[in-house]
């Protein structure tokens, strides 16, 4: 009886979730349309996969992520103005319009569709973690202010998923993995891995907030904007990768004075930011990921009949695998499909990596004379 | 690209256009805030809103082509996570609520982006306490869009000009180096206006 109970309301789940997926897909096909030869360069009004429009938040989830989007900022301004050079100041703001257009730049997908870049980690790579937060801010609020595109009141918001945890995360990632591949070829996978990686932490804050609201459940909106994001975050590393690498080759200097070990002061930094990220998680991820040891717990209560019985008769296994398919826990099987992920990705952007990078890193005598 | 063109109606002349922009900002925070807090079941304020806000862009004479324009490109977005709330036990309320709030509020914000020049916005933004180098940052920021922009084209159509066909590996590669050589010409642009600026007397 139970377990009719449980696997009825899990295909509902399962239908809704495809239904989702598909109108979500549709509706990615509608908006992005293809550019054609010749197009201008910036099909200006491209609209932005990650912004939250005004009326789609209640009150407690904005005045929360404004207060965190507000003391991240305000770390990073003070940061900015007391330990970064005054001259770096101009070049955050052309930073800023230079992620602004970066992001307008439509790039063919297969079948008409386009992408643009997010540019998050791009951002953090190129200029450090407080600099991008405020670079990416500025685009953030500028696209509000200007374009509508995002809300006013859910500007906390969407500064804090696509300025402080886009970013943040993106760096952090990207520290982490180049201490361990050193090198020009480490920072392209880094880089690859890091990219990809925040764009589907920052869509994942973003299916969260949403959902603390009560606006959708997130049993829906969760594997939709994770799924997607693991594709769209794809498209991201790739596009970060092969600028980075170009970068590389013109101006080697540029990515390697970036690399400095942190003072005392930095740190504070540093330890405010990530406080910040922390209490993000906890107050819009792990409230909704508590649908898992619920789910895991009503499987242990159903399976409290059949404990006593296993050991009688010997073949547990079809049983209990029943009903955890069963129960299906979207949350469950989307961070496994993020699991498999993360190797696959961490292999494709390698062996990008292996592609972008001149073949004279590996000999480079003899190349470099084939090749004038 | 026009140096305006992100908020093109921005400088036309109207009784609207004239009204101070502190007011004008207050005034649309305060719609916002209202439209997003009140329940949906008050719908006497949302229509009066709605015929507010035509009457005032009625007055402000900004083209109904260009915001009618400007909310079809928007709505989808807002649809695309909306369409997800009908998949929940009461849906359909909430997807109602939720598509009227943020058209609303869609239009609220349109009408301030265009009737209200940038450098005013900021104005006002610094005057209320927003800190100097914030603010710096989003006029600069305002300031140059517009010119990178356009040398974004002009690589893209340097670009174009040499490449007879192409398929779309080459086509990302041409566009990533172009991502990234416009880096690094605002870079070296971001120095020059440094000089510039301390050279007037900044710091």
């Amino acid at each position: 009886m139970k377990g009719k109970t449980v696997t009825f309301s899990a295909e509902r789940v399962r239908s809704n979730v495809c239904l989702a997926r598909l109108l979500i897909l549709g509706y990615i096909h509608a908006v992005f349309l293809s550019p054609r030869n010749g197009e201008p360069l910036c099909a200006f009004p491209n609209i932005r996969t990650m912004h939250i429009p005004d009326g789609f938040l209640d009150t407690k989830t904005a005045t929360a992520t404004a207060v965190l989007s507000v003391v991240g900022l305000g770390s990073s301004l003070r940061y900015a103005s007391r330990h970064l050079p005054p001259r770096r100041i101009p070049l955050i703001g052309l930073a800023a319009a230079f992620i602004f257009v970066a992001q307008m730049i439509n790039f063919p997908v297969a079948s008409g569709t386009s992408g643009h870049l997010l540019g998050a980690t791009l951002a953090a790579v190129l200029l450090g973690p407080a600099a991008a937060v405020l670079v990416m801010s500025t685009v953030v609020i500028v696209q509000a202010l200007l374009f509508a595109d995002g809300g006013i009141l859910a500007l906390g918001a969407n500064v804090f998923n696509i300025a402080i945890v886009g970013p943040l995360c993106g760096y952090g990632i990207y520290r982490l993995i180049h201490t361990i591949f050193r090198g020009d070829f480490g920072r392209l996978v880094s880089v690859g891995v890091a990219s990809w990686f925040s764009t589907i932490v920052a869509a994942i804050f973003c299916a969260g907030e949403l959902a603390w609201s009560g606006t959708v459940a997130w049993n829906a909106v969760f594997p939709a904007m994770a799924g997607i994001h693991m594709v769209t975050g794809l498209f991201e590393a790739s596009i970060t990768m092969i600028v980075i690498a170009s970068i590389t080759r013109a101006r080697p200097e540029l990515l390697n004075d970036n690399i400095p070990s942190a003072t005392g002061r930095e740190r504070t930094t540093g330890f405010v930011l990530a406080a910040i990220l922390l209490i993000g998680v906890l107050l819009l991820v792990t409230p909704h990921a508590s649908e898992l040891p619920d789910g895991l717990e009503k499987v242990a209560s159903t399976l409290g009949f059949e404990h006593r019985a296993i050991p009688n008769q010997g073949v547990p296994a079809p049983m209990a695998d029943h009903v955890v398919s069963g129960t299906g826990s979207t949350t469950i099987a989307v961070l496994l499909a993020g699991l498999v992920g993360a190797i696959a990705v961490l292999a494709l952007s390698s062996l990008l990596a292996r592609i972008l990078l001149p073949r004279a890193n590996a000999s480079p005598p003899q190349n470099s004379g084939e090749r004038t | 690209m026009r140096p305006d063109f992100l908020d093109r109606f921005s400088r036309l002349d109207s009784p609207v256009h004239r009204l101070p922009a502190a007011v004008k900002l207050a005034a649309t925070i305060l719609t916002i805030i209202v439209t997003v807090t009140l329940p949906i079941s008050l719908w006497g304020y949302f229509l009066g809103t709605a015929v507010m806000l035509v009457f005032v862009c009625s007055i402000s004479r900004i083209p109904w082509s260009f915001m009618i324009k400007r909310l079809l490109l928007l709505e989808p977005l807002a649809l695309g996570i909306a369409i997800m709330a009908l998949l929940q036990p009461g849906g359909l309320a909430i997807f109602t609520g939720i598509v009227i709030k943020s058209t609303i509020s869609l239009f609220t914000v349109l009408l301030l982006s265009n009737t209200t020049p940038f450098d005013q916005i900021l104005r006002v933004l610094r005057r209320v306490g927003i800190p100097a180098i914030l603010v710096t940052i989003l006029a600069l920021m305002y300031r140059y869009l517009f010119v990178l922009i356009d040398e974004g084209e002009r690589l893209a159509r340097a670009r174009m000009s040499r490449t007879f066909s192409t398929n779309r590996v080459r086509r990302w590669h041409s566009l990533a180096s172009l991502i990234s050589q416009l880096f690094l010409r605002s870079t070296e642009r971001a120095e020059r206006i440094y000089a510039a600026m301390t050279a007037r007397g900044w710091k």
